[in-house]
């Protein structure tokens, strides 16, 4: 029996422990908004924090996660404005959406370990989320505006 | 046929009149000697006949066009104005924009609109097949009906409430004033009365003046799912839960046609959450949307289906397509396009000019087959129960999947209800609907509520594939470098065959779609299709046969530009020549452009809107600049689903072959636009969807099988190198003239602007795509 605190709530699992974060946010606790785009750990639509660094929800699993914090995107923020998704509106950051829930985790835990990234820096932490859409150019203004507030 | 180039249009001036858009010369323009002309002149003011003409191939899609009020737009009493949205929402905003112009055109606050999705049912709210770069195209003039209809009928029942007539109310900010009085009424509090009203008279509707527009072309109204989208609430089509529901994931035959020879699902079974393993019966080429069959395994999470399948033991008979291998089938194509094919245009003599040609120069360009890919992989929920059934789907065409799914289930279509999700992307794989057929089949086998979550080995497996082709370019010269042939052969499967018995060519959309309609000004020219029989399901891929020909073309251009010392820019801009209107006579075809099905004399093809925006990117991108070494721009322009766009691409590339794309000039001429900022990142997607095409994209089949399968292998631009800076310039029109293609458009010109970009930037030519490691050094 794995415990786990997602979004703030401690839950319980007593399932096959190797099944990955991902499969256990959305099918048993019906947190959807993590996505599935690949299940290798090559697209990053299901970035989650676990202890507040952005994993691969497909790849870490339960067992991994057993006494630690998980964050999905439906917890980021209890009002939805954390400053990245108010800069991902502000930027109309999003086509069909379906990626963006992992860009944001993944921007949001940039931020929360390097404040001030340079361009560089956004552009190879975000480089392991695809947009199949094509909204890089946003996705980048959107964390340098996340990241100084301009 | 003259009163189509004679429309009326809101006058940009505020006095009462109106302008008309009149061709003056058709019949010059007709003959290739004058370019289309465009006069502003005043004519009396009659506001009933304003929109009296706006005709598009809307009306000819199965169940047309529909612009009832009643049925688009609720009005609760507290004000709140619910508009249906009616069209799938992939990415391009049209789930905002139509309701947008809906909610502009009569009068209401968009800040009390609320959306909602319909469900498929095209005899009710007219076509939704949400594909080919068609929703704003057909419907930006019925959505100006609709709200001008509802913003009349609440105008009359203000009139009615105040026992006075309508001309001396008028709906301003979702309120009926009275312009002299200056007395007001709320929308909520008259929508009561408003919706009883009939329908008025299409003639009795007046229109708002350009000037007048609150949204429209404003680009200042965001997406109706962007607060939901950022905070993880928007519904895909895997997102749909329902009580009692369980997991499917399914093994389908590696080769299309292939079938289970046996099947040891003990191993499966043994999976703890593995509940039972059904049969889909197999399909083979020409069965459009059904599934390809296989074996599903049923659990009660995906996690555990998945596992499931994993240890599903399956023996597999490959059948007829078992010995497709690309590697043989490019050789096939290049044979195919190396000999006469099929003609689809003939003007002039071009075999003859080729013959008596001082020199001719000679191209072959090649494109696999390619996977769409949407970051949502297919998925969709149903519940088949009682002799109904209800699925979720993030599906193109709601509609069809419905006659699909009735269809495949035995079931009379009313008891087949389709709910749309948003889609993660579409691109054309979720025009198919074989995985909401699937999920269909199997919710009524096992008689529970089922979702198929298809993984994304799946989905680069089982596609409908982009077409593969070899496009060959003979280019006639005389001896004094004058171009006096071009000869366009095109060997590349076509879609047809997923519906009807292949016979090796292709559908007369594919041709219009940059093979029979070069805008040369060319004596000779030729274009033939030759026999390419499909070994895979083929489907089309945003863009469509556009991709392949823009890129022959657009590329041979550059070539010959070259071979003659001459700026390629101005050679393309020489290619096309004066501005007219393209004559399909006289172009030698047996019949009509295509051109997307769109009336000709509403759409026609103006070489100079074409060469507008040519001159228009490379004037942006400072054209004729000098880079630094390895560095180069490459530009080219193309006209599909009836826009012009051109691209001017930077490219530098390393030593070691890595390929930058730092700037992206892109100019686009859509006519009207109703949502400037859909349209720039429409065009930003375009350059990334088309740089991945470019770069990194291709199935390879051996033995029937795709040998590629996730993201390593089927490789995606990234955020660590993609086109960074893409600057979009937009050609301003007014209302009248049509609003056309923009989901779709924006790609075709990007691959051989890139490819041209990159031969300047390091003298190698790319001819066959995706460039993968061909720069490497
Ligand atoms: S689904 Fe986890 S990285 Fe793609
Ligand atoms: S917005 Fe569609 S995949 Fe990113």
């Amino acid at each position: 029996m794995a415990t786990i605190k997602v979004n703030g709530v401690d839950r319980q699992f007593d399932g096959d422990p190797d099944t990955p974060l991902l499969w256990f946010v959305r099918d048993q606790l019906d947190l959807t908004g993590t996505k599935y785009g690949c299940g290798t750990g090559l697209c990053g639509a299901c970035t989650v924090h676990l202890d507040d660094v952005a994993v691969r929800g497909c790849l870490a699993t339960v067992a991994d996660a057993d006494g630690k914090t998980v964050t999905t995107i439906e917890g980021l923020s209890e009002t939805g404005d954390h400053p990245v998704q108010v800069a991902w509106r502000d930027q109309n950051v999003p086509q069909c959406g379906f990626c963006q829930a992992g860009q944001i985790m993944q921007a949001a835990s940039l931020l929360s370990a390097n404040p001030n990234p340079s361009e560089q820096e956004i552009l190879d932490e975000m480089q392991g989320n695809i947009c199949r859409c094509g909204c890089y150019q946003r996705i980048v203004t959107a964390v340098r505006q996340a990241s100084t507030g301009a | 046929m003259l009163h189509l180039f004679n429309k009326t249009i809101a006058s940009p001036l505020p006095s009462a009149g109106r302008a008309v858009i009149e061709n003056v010369s058709r019949r010059s323009f007709l003959k290739g000697t004058t370019g289309f002309v465009v006069a502003l002149q005043l004519v009396p003011f009659d506001t009933a006949k304003a929109f009296d003409s706006y005709p598009t191939n809307g009306l000819n899609m199965p169940h047309g066009v529909v612009n009832d009020p009643h049925i688009f737009v609720a009005i609760d009493p507290d004000g709140t104005v619910t508009i249906v949205a009616h069209r799938s929402e992939m990415g391009t905003g049209s789930r905002t924009s139509l309701p947008m112009i809906i909610a502009d055109e009569m009068e209401a606050d968009w800040d009390k609109v609320k959306i909602v999705q319909a469900p498929g049912d095209e005899p009710k709210y007219g076509n939704q097949d949400t594909d080919g770069s068609r929703s704003l195209r057909h419907h930006i003039q019925p959505a100006r009906e609709i709200g001008a209809a509802v913003r009349r009928m609440l105008e009359q029942a203000a009139a009615d409430q105040w026992g006075v007539t309508i001309d001396e109310v008028e709906a301003n900010g979702h309120q009926v004033v009275h312009k002299t009085l200056g007395d007001r009424i709320g929308y909520g509090e008259l929508a009561e009365a408003a919706m009883a009203l009939p329908t008025p008279a299409r003639d009795d509707l007046d229109f708002k003046d350009e000037s007048e527009f609150r949204y429209i072309g404003k680009g200042k109204v965001q997406i109706t799912d962007l607060h939901d989208i950022t905070t993880g609430k928007a519904i895909y089509g895997a997102d749909v839960k329902l009580p009692g529901m369980l997991y499917a994931v399914v093994a389908r035959p590696p080769v299309v046609g292939g079938t289970v020879k046996s099947v040891d699902d003990s191993a499966a079974l043994a999976v703890p959450g593995v509940q039972r393993v059904e049969m889909i019966p197999g399909t083979s080429l020409g069965a459009k949307f059904k599934p390809k069959g296989g074996v599903a395994v049923i659990a009660d999470s995906t996690w555990a289906a998945i596992n499931g399948r994993n240890a599903l033991e399956i023996e597999w008979d490959d059948g007829p397509h078992g010995s497709f291998n690309t590697a043989d089938y490019r050789k096939e194509l290049s044979a195919s396009a190396n000999a006469p094919g099929k003609s689809v245009r003939s003007q002039g003599d071009t075999e003859d000019a080729l013959k008596n040609a001082a020199r001719v120069l000679s191209y072959e360009y090649y494109q696999p087959h390619l996977a769409h890919s949407p970051m949502e992989p297919p998925a969709a929920v149903a519940n088949a129960a009682d002799g109904k059934c209800e699925v979720w789907a993030p599906v193109q065409s709601p509609y069809g999947t419905r006659v699909d799914v009735a269809d495949y289930l035995g079931m009379d279509e009313k008891n087949v209800t389709i709910n749309v999700t948003l889609l993660g992307g579409g691109f054309g794989r979720k025009s198919k609907c074989d995985f909401a057929i699937e999920t269909a089949f199997l919710s009524k086998q096992v008689g529970a509520p089922v979702k198929v979550q298809w993984t994304r080995e799946d989905d680069i497996q089982h596609s409908f594939y982009h077409t593969s082709s070899v496009e060959k370019i003979d280019v006639g010269l005389d001896e004094n470098d004058k171009v006096i042939a071009w000869r366009h052969r095109s060997a590349a499967p076509s879609f047809l065959s997923t519906f009807v018995p292949d016979e090796g060519f292709e559908h007369e959309i594919e041709v219009g779609m940059g093979l029979e309609n070069l805008p040369y000004e060319i004596d000779n020219i030729s274009a033939d299709q030759c026999k390419a029989m499909a070994h895979t399901r083929v489907g089309w891929y945003r863009s469509v046969s556009n991709i392949p020909r823009a890129f022959a073309v657009q590329s041979a251009t550059a070539e010959v530009a070259h071979e003659l010392g001459r700026d390629q820019k101005e050679f393309l801009l020489e290619m096309i020549g004066s501005p007219r209107i393209l004559d399909w006579e006289a172009a030698g075809l047996p019949q009509k452009f295509w051109n997307q099905y769109e009336p000709y004399e509403e759409f026609p093809f103006d070489t100079g809107r074409l060469s507008n925006v040519i001159e228009l990117a490379a004037e942006k991108s400072g054209w004729g600049k000098s880079l630094p070494a390895g560095e180069g721009l490459g530009i080219a322009g193309h006209r599909s689903f009836v826009s012009y766009i051109a691209m001017a691409v930077h490219a530098k590339v390393d030593d070691d072959g890595t390929v930058h794309v730092p700037r992206v000039d892109v100019a686009i001429d859509c006519g009207f636009v109703a949502n400037p900022e859909r349209v720039r990142s429409q065009m930003q997607g375009a350059c990334v969807f088309g740089m991945t095409a470019a770069m990194h994209s291709g199935v390879t089949f051996e033995n029937g099988r795709v040998l590629e399968s996730n993201f390593h292998d089927y490789e995606m631009v990234r955020a660590d190198n993609f086109p960074e800076a893409v600057h979009t310039h937009i050609v301003p029109h007014p209302f009248s003239v049509h609003a056309t293609g923009v989901g779709e458009p924006g790609v075709p010109p990007f691959l051989p602007a890139l490819a041209n970009a990159i031969f300047n930037a390091t003298g190698k030519r790319i001819r066959d795509l995706p460039v993968g490691d061909q720069l490497r050094t």
